[in-house]
């Protein structure tokens, strides 16, 4: 049975409307217009437990309004979700002890205080003895590399150990489920790469079912077997991220190193020119021509090398996200 | 099994459970006051002015005494210098602004957080007030005494009774102010300008509550009105406790146990439609 269940779920809430300079401010003043914003427009999926997803989509897609349904912090407009068997919005305390939520772009760690004494207060609040509180601090601690960071003021530590500290806050009560927005957002590439390994160690070593944003398509391409796609509120895709590729670019990447340079417009002929410097040449064939278009390239063209790959996941997953529909 | 014994049983358990639940909270508790507390007193220098921007009631001290030195009022200049200290004393200790935090985390989508761990929000902010009385007890205790250093006549020694009851009202009137203004806070949800409807009350709370002039030079029409409004005792009552003037005692802890029922429900009711209302704007 899924351990997130979500159906038909959307969310849409009014905007005011102001137009420029004085009179659009008075008209703003005396007579206010809302414009209603779908946010999230009827989202179905489910998660099975133990699962890690990736939620991709463009700023203001939907993915984090979807997040705060799922977390209870914002009442659906309409739709059903299901949390570990709970109705998230009920906010019930049973709920709340098997969920947590990282935001990378804000904190919950006190900023004057060492991490140490919001972790207190965690552990007091979820139920945690003294000693459970050590125990896992010292074990999370240990996976994230934070030995001797909790006692110094949050305001003194580095984004990449604020985060992790912020993780371990967020983790601290053993949560069976985890949403993660944005959780490597600002860090460098050491502290990205070690988010990641904490991450995937957390999920197989506790079995906890993550669901993932990221800008940064390293964190999918790593963590994610799964992945969902929303665009303008609406779930485009759910599957394998290798499906993702098939299903949005139904295109090869060829590589080609010819014997003397052609022009561009020649090149063009055979496919979508992404790149032609002296001899090199990269071109985006679509797949039912590709034996038939690199036929042609080795009959007309005097090619010393040739090579056939998938696009990179980046490019396909920033193309989907633009476009939001399928090539 | 005998019914008496599943009865028993049951019994057993709901005092278990009980027991748990009591054990938690005063977990809970230690920790809030006590973390909240270093919080506070990060800050110092912050903390001395915080206690001196509670000086209104010393300015208004010497306006008073001056006029009741040229007219005729139901307080002696003596009286009115020992109310007024009195009125600076509980302000320092009932002084409330929860209405900007709680705004500033609607607003921010900082609430998201408290939002998400079991324990309402309202004892994190409640938790936060009240071990600030305790940093702030240090620099208000120093000005009281310099303040009685550069005017002995003044000084004085409440009895025990008065001086015991005055601290349980002065509790009091700050848990209701507290409730009064959390109330208000809710309005952070739909107006996210909640902090303006405060600045109104605040006008009745100056009036009413005795910080700008003790309710006895009051017409007695308007006295009679005030003492059913919960701005009286949230100043006035402990103040003249601690000073020693005649209070109704149990009509002031009735009328204060009625507005806190009052805004106790209506908190409530707020609070719930209030979550609908939420955004988690900018989180």
């Amino acid at each position: 049975m899924a351990i997130i269940s979500v159906h038909n779920l959307s969310k849409v809430y009014p905007v005011a409307i102001k137009e420029p300079g004085l009179a659009g401010t008075l008209r703003h003043f005396w007579q206010r217009r809302y414009h209603q914003i779908r946010a999230v427009q009827d989202v179905s999926f489910n998660i099975e437990a133990g699962e890690i997803v990736g939620f991709l989509g463009a700023n203001g897609a939907g993915k984090t309004t979807t997040l705060k349904m799922l977390t209870g912090l914002i009442h659906p407009s309409g739709g059903q979700a299901q949390v570990a068997g709970h109705i998230p919005f009920q906010r019930k305390a049973a709920f709340l002890q098997k969920i947590t939520l990282v935001m990378g772009q804000k904190q919950q760690l006190i900023w004057d205080l060492p991490a140490m004494d919001s972790l207190r207060i965690n552990a007091a609040v979820y139920g945690l003895s003294d000693r459970a509180l050590e125990q896992r601090v010292g074990e999370l601690g240990e996976m994230l590399g934070l030995s001797g960071k909790l006692l110094q003021p949050v305001r003194k530590l580095s984004l990449g150990e604020r985060m992790k500290a912020e993780l371990l806050a967020a983790l601290l009560h053993q949560p069976q489920i985890l949403f993660l927005d944005e959780p490597t957002i600002g860090l460098d590439v050491n502290a990205q790469v070690s988010v990641r390994e904490f991450l995937r160690e957390y999920n197989q070593r506790y079995q906890a079912t993550v669901l993932l944003t990221s800008h940064y398509m390293a964190d999918i391409t790593a963590l994610c077997p799964r992945v969902l796609v929303i665009h303008q509120g609406s779930l485009i895709y759910d599957g394998s991220l290798e499906g993702l590729v098939d299903q949005f670019a139904p295109c090869r990447e060829v590589k080609v190193e010819l014997a003397s340079p052609y022009p561009v417009a020649k090149l063009a002929a055979y496919g979508d020119v992404q790149a032609a410097e002296g001899r090199s040449a990269r071109f985006l064939v679509p797949q039912e021509a590709l034996t038939q278009t690199v036929g042609r390239i080795l009959a007309e063209l005097e090619v010393l090398d040739l090579a056939v790959t998938e696009p990179p996941i980046e490019q396909v997953i920033g193309q989907v996200l633009q476009g939001g529909t399928p090539r | 099994m005998k019914p008496h014994r599943i009865q028993q049983q049951t019994s057993d358990l709901s005092g278990r459970a009980t027991l748990m639940g009591l054990q938690r909270a005063r977990r809970i508790a230690h920790a809030l006051l006590s973390v909240y507390y270093a919080y506070m007193v990060e800050y110092r220098a912050e903390l001395v002015l915080w206690a001196l921007s509670g000086s209104l009631p010393i300015i208004l001290m010497g306006v008073w005494i001056q006029a009741a030195q040229t007219g005729q009022f139901a307080l002696s200049p003596l009286e009115f210098a020992r109310y007024f200290i009195a009125a600076f004393t509980v302000r320092q200790f009932s002084v409330v602004w929860v209405i900007w935090e709680f705004e500033r985390e609607v607003v921010e989508g900082k609430l998201s957080f408290r939002l998400l761990q079991p324990l309402n929000p309202i004892w994190h902010h409640f938790a936060s007030h009240f071990a600030e009385r305790f940093a702030r007890l240090p620099f208000a205790v120093f000005l009281i005494a310099l303040f009685f250093g550069l005017y002995p006549q003044a000084f004085w020694l409440p009895s025990w009774e008065n001086g015991v009851m005055a601290l349980i009202i002065t509790f009091l009137a700050f848990a209701l102010r507290f409730l009064m203004q959390y109330t208000l806070a809710m309005f952070a949800f739909w107006t996210e300008r909640a902090t303006a409807i405060e600045q109104f009350s605040f006008l009745f709370y100056l009036f009413l509550s005795g910080l700008i002039a003790p309710l006895e030079v009051f017409p007695p029409a308007v006295r009679a009105i005030a003492l059913w409004t919960p701005f009286p005792y949230l100043i006035h009552f402990p103040a003249s406790l601690l000073v020693g003037l005649p209070v109704d005692l149990g009509r002031g802890l009735l009328v204060m146990l009625g507005w806190s029922i009052l805004f106790w429900g209506l908190y409530r009711w707020l609070w719930r439609r209030g979550l609908r209302q939420y955004s988690g704007m900018g989180a």
